[in-house]
């Protein structure tokens, strides 16, 4: 006998603190099926693009390292680019290796607070934790650097504002090895876990097509066999010194399938290969000044003369990130626009998430990686049903999908 | 820690954490306070996914226009009796988005706070010290 489900619709959100569009998703389910996803951004616009426009450029360099608390090399880097192409400046060779040395890290520190999170939303916690352990490293790294955990104030129009001496780069040797040791260890847990790849193999697919027509960026749409990176195409800073690949998750299973196992893959790889590039930029690191301009007032002035318009690009840990700038020969800048790679990577949220299950909706939604923290409550409507749903019940669901294939697992053998 | 949250409030801490619109940042580093280097789980403080469970709100981010009734309904949510806790600047004063046209914040003209954590993010180690204040405010009160 065959009963009719009625179809109804769900929404999850919207406290999802992504950095600049927190987002409530919006689902049409007919039982635990997707039939249609949607998405509505917009919480956490805090307007710091206008308020951009009432600062001076250096001023808004530590504004715009606050658009992310995940990125805060990127935002200051891409504005910084932006910046120094309207004004003529040129970057002192040491300064860029220093730039891209802080990416790679931060790279690093991104990608494992990603692997951790996509492993709690497996309900895999013993791998959040490991994951996590072995970020405090580079953490701790960044911290003796820089000074600050998060927002490193490293980046300044025309250079950077710190260097690296003799026993840092000893300090940042150190870590890589140990990286480079716990490597393995998390390269097992993350790809060759049969749970894990239960739950990620042909879950969420994205195919190649999709990726462009989208315009996904990152680990996204190299997941999908899209071998963009800025890092590559536009070398930028120290990357044009030294042989930067796309990662691809055929280089590790043979195959591309642009499913969520294929982006935990590229994600992996990505962190071997920022080891190797850290480790190629510190061998040939040159010898010279940090900043173009060092005084402050000099480069203000200069800046406060400078007009015209430009794009400054960098490939963050989720993917391509833009800042356009407009100077108008005044103090303050006359416009910014910021395009984040999340804003791109949103839209493949759609063809990944519909024909999935609602167990599989945080481990989807975390796949791309958006700035997460999301999903805090599911409010079911329609049909005569108004349930809420909190993170909670979907975690227990999503753990309960996982130990339903490890009960399975044990039975087969 | 444990004992005095036991004999203050008759239990320990359970800690809700509600993002009004920041960085991410303080977000992050509270998230961190229960994995491995910090483990507030020994002093008997679990974070939880919903505010019915919770005696702390731990709040971060500057409140943005759309998340202030949401805020408001957390809060709202919890049991009595209720904490709060502000996480980094921006909720505390707005911070760096002050002359934003977006924000209602700061937190305190929103909801009652008990404890203010300073820091542009702040870090776990302080957020672990803004709770043991709580606590501490909590055995003056009782005494």
């Amino acid at each position: 006998m065959s009963r009719s489900i009625t179809p109804y619709q769900t929404s999850i959100g919207p406290t999802h603190p992504a950095f600049k569009e927190p987002i409530q998703l919006v689902f049409d389910l007919c039982g635990e099926t997707i039939l249609k996803a949607n998405f509505a951004p917009g919480q956490a616009h805090r307007g710091v693009e206008w308020m951009g426009t009432r600062r001076n450029p250096v001023q808004v360099l530590y504004l715009a390292e606050r658009l992310c608390g995940i990125c805060g090399i990127t935002h200051s880097l891409a504005f910084a680019r932006a910046v120094e192409q309207i004004a003529g400046i040129q970057v002192p060779p040491r300064a860029h290796y220093i730039r891209s040395i802080a990416c790679e890290l931060e790279r690093i520190h991104s990608h494992l607070l990603w692997a951790g999170v996509a492993a709690h939303e497996l309900g895999f916690d013993s791998l959040f934790y490991l994951t996590w352990r072995a970020r405090e490293r580079v953490m701790d790294l960044m911290e003796a650097f820089t000074g600050n955990r998060v927002h490193y104030a490293l980046i300044q129009i025309g250079g950077v504002r710190r260097d690296l001496s003799e026993d840092m780069i000893l300090k940042i040797k150190e870590t890589l090895d140990y990286y480079a040791g716990v490597y393995d260890e998390l390269r097992t847990c993350l790809l060759e876990d049969s749970s894990v790849r239960l739950r990620c193999r042909d879950v969420g697919i994205l195919t190649a097509t999709e990726a462009l027509e989208l315009c996904a960026v990152g680990p996204t749409a190299r997941a999908s066999g899209v071998p963009s990176d800025i890092r590559r195409d536009h070398p930028y800073a120290a990357y044009a010194d030294v042989e930067v690949t796309s990662v691809l998750p055929n280089q590790y299973t043979g195959e591309i399938r642009g499913d969520v196992y294929d982006r935990i893959v590229v994600r992996v790889l990505e962190l071997q290969q920022s080891v190797k590039l850290i480790r190629g930029f510190l061998d040939q690191l040159p010898e010279g000044d940090l900043l173009a301009i060092p005084k402050i007032m000099v480069l203000l002035a200069k800046l406060k003369k400078a007009e015209g318009e430009a794009v400054g690009l960098h490939e963050a840990p989720r993917g391509e990130v833009a800042h356009y700038v407009r100077m108008g020969g005044a103090e303050t800048i006359a416009a910014w626009k910021v395009k984040a790679s999340s804003y791109s990577n949103y839209m493949s949220w759609v063809p990944m998430l519909v024909g999935e299950q609602v167990a599989d909706i945080p481990i989807i939604a975390a796949s791309i990686d958006p700035c997460i923290s999301c999903t805090d409550r599911v409010m079911l409507t329609g049909g005569g049903r108004n349930e809420v749903w909190t993170k909670e019940d979907l975690t227990r669901l999503s753990v309960a999908k996982t130990r339903r294939i490890q009960a399975k697992l044990k039975a087969e053998g | 820690m444990r004992l005095k949250a036991n004999k203050a409030l008759g239990r320990s801490l359970w800690v809700y954490l509600c993002n009004t619109g920041s960085c991410n940042g303080c977000d992050i580093e509270c998230v961190a306070l229960g994995t491995s280097r910090y483990d507030v789980e020994r002093l008997g403080v679990k974070i939880v996914g919903s505010p019915r469970h919770a005696d702390v709100l731990i709040v971060t981010g500057p409140v943005t226009r759309k998340m202030e009734p949401r805020l408001r309904m957390i809060y709202e949510q919890m049991p009595d009796p209720r904490f709060v806790i502000v996480a980094g600047v921006c909720g505390m004063s707005g911070g760096m988005f002050y002359d934003s046209y977006a924000l209602a914040g700061p937190i305190d003209q929103i909801i009652p706070v008990d404890v203010y954590v300073p820091g542009c993010p702040t870090r776990p180690e302080a957020v672990i010290h803004g709770l043991s204040l709580l606590l501490e405010k909590l055995e003056k009160m009782e005494s």
